[in-house]
């Protein structure tokens, strides 16, 4: 079975390109098994939706609202 | 903020940005401090950033207060960040990527011999995230642990995220190898990961205000 380290740059690189099925497969059967890993890939997306809403000023609005 | 003063930030934000000095050295000073960081190069950093603020000022009028005009710089300067990118191939040098001890250090604290997490590095739920980010607290800890990045990893992530350049994109223009672009962007967002968890939603007040 892949490790957690392993798991975590498939989860990383799927960010940039589109894991192969083999790929797929055995992170998915990973992220089954391991709740942190299983954790860590939806703070893959929760971070990228962080850095976008940062990169948009999110920040800034709210700052000014209160 | 009451309706009376949005209306007035809304109708007449004009004079008030443009006479605020602090507001605008302030923006100013963000604004070089992220584009020195993606084109490591201060001149180079300053044209930019003195563009963005020109183009923006020109219309200023249409915008709504602060916020909004402080948007609008920072999509300026990303699209004038991108466009020198990408036609100064070769210009920007990341320089000589990350040696091997390093990387072995940085990740023997999360993951024990055989590449499992190690029992207190494992990642937690994040309960509701989307809760966080209308916290402006949260965005602080957001900032900090992005200042908290290694250089290149921070580059590289922000040319990644912030600005949305495809790896492709960032590999040519940093001479990178697509192999080295992935282990440092694996390495920045385990880093911000854990900084965020350990400094947001791992805190008790955080769990307080949940039960």
């Amino acid at each position: 079975m892949m490790n957690c380290r392993e798991a975590t740059q498939l989860m990383s690189a799927s960010q940039e390109r589109e894991l192969s099925l083999a790929e797929r497969m055995s992170l998915g059967v990973h992220t089954m098994m391991c709740k942190g890993c299983h954790n860590y890939k939806q703070q893959m997306g929760t971070l990228r939706t962080i850095t976008r809403a940062y990169a948009k000023g999110k920040n800034e609005q709210l700052e000014n609202k209160s | 903020m009451t309706a009376n003063q949005e209306i007035k930030n809304t109708y007449s934000p004009t004079g008030n940005l443009l006479a605020d000095g602090e507001f605008l050295e302030d923006i100013r000073r963000q604004m070089i401090r992220f584009a020195t960081l993606q084109l490591s190069d201060s001149h180079m950093a300053e044209d930019a950033v003195q563009e963005a603020l020109i183009g923006a000022l020109k219309n200023v009028a249409s915008f709504g207060g602060r916020a909004a005009l402080k948007t609008w710089v920072f999509a300026i300067l990303k699209n004038k960040i991108a466009d020198v990118l990408r036609h100064k191939q070769r210009t920007v040098n990341i320089g000589s990527l990350v040696n091997d001890e390093d990387e072995e250090a940085d990740l023997s604290e999360l993951f024990d011999r055989k590449g499992f997490w190690q029992p207190d590095e494992r990642p937690v739920a994040w309960g509701n995230p989307e809760e966080s980010l209308r916290e402006g607290q949260f965005w602080q800890v957001f900032e900090a642990c992005l200042d908290g990045l290694p250089p290149k990893q921070a580059r590289v992530f922000m040319m990644r995220e912030f600005i949305e350049l495809d790896a492709d994109e960032i590999c040519v223009t940093v001479e990178l190898s697509t192999s080295n672009l992935h282990v440092l962007l694996h390495r920045a967002r385990l880093r911000l990961r854990e900084c965020v968890e350990n400094k947001w939603y791992l805190q008790g007040e955080r769990n307080d205000e949940l039960s």
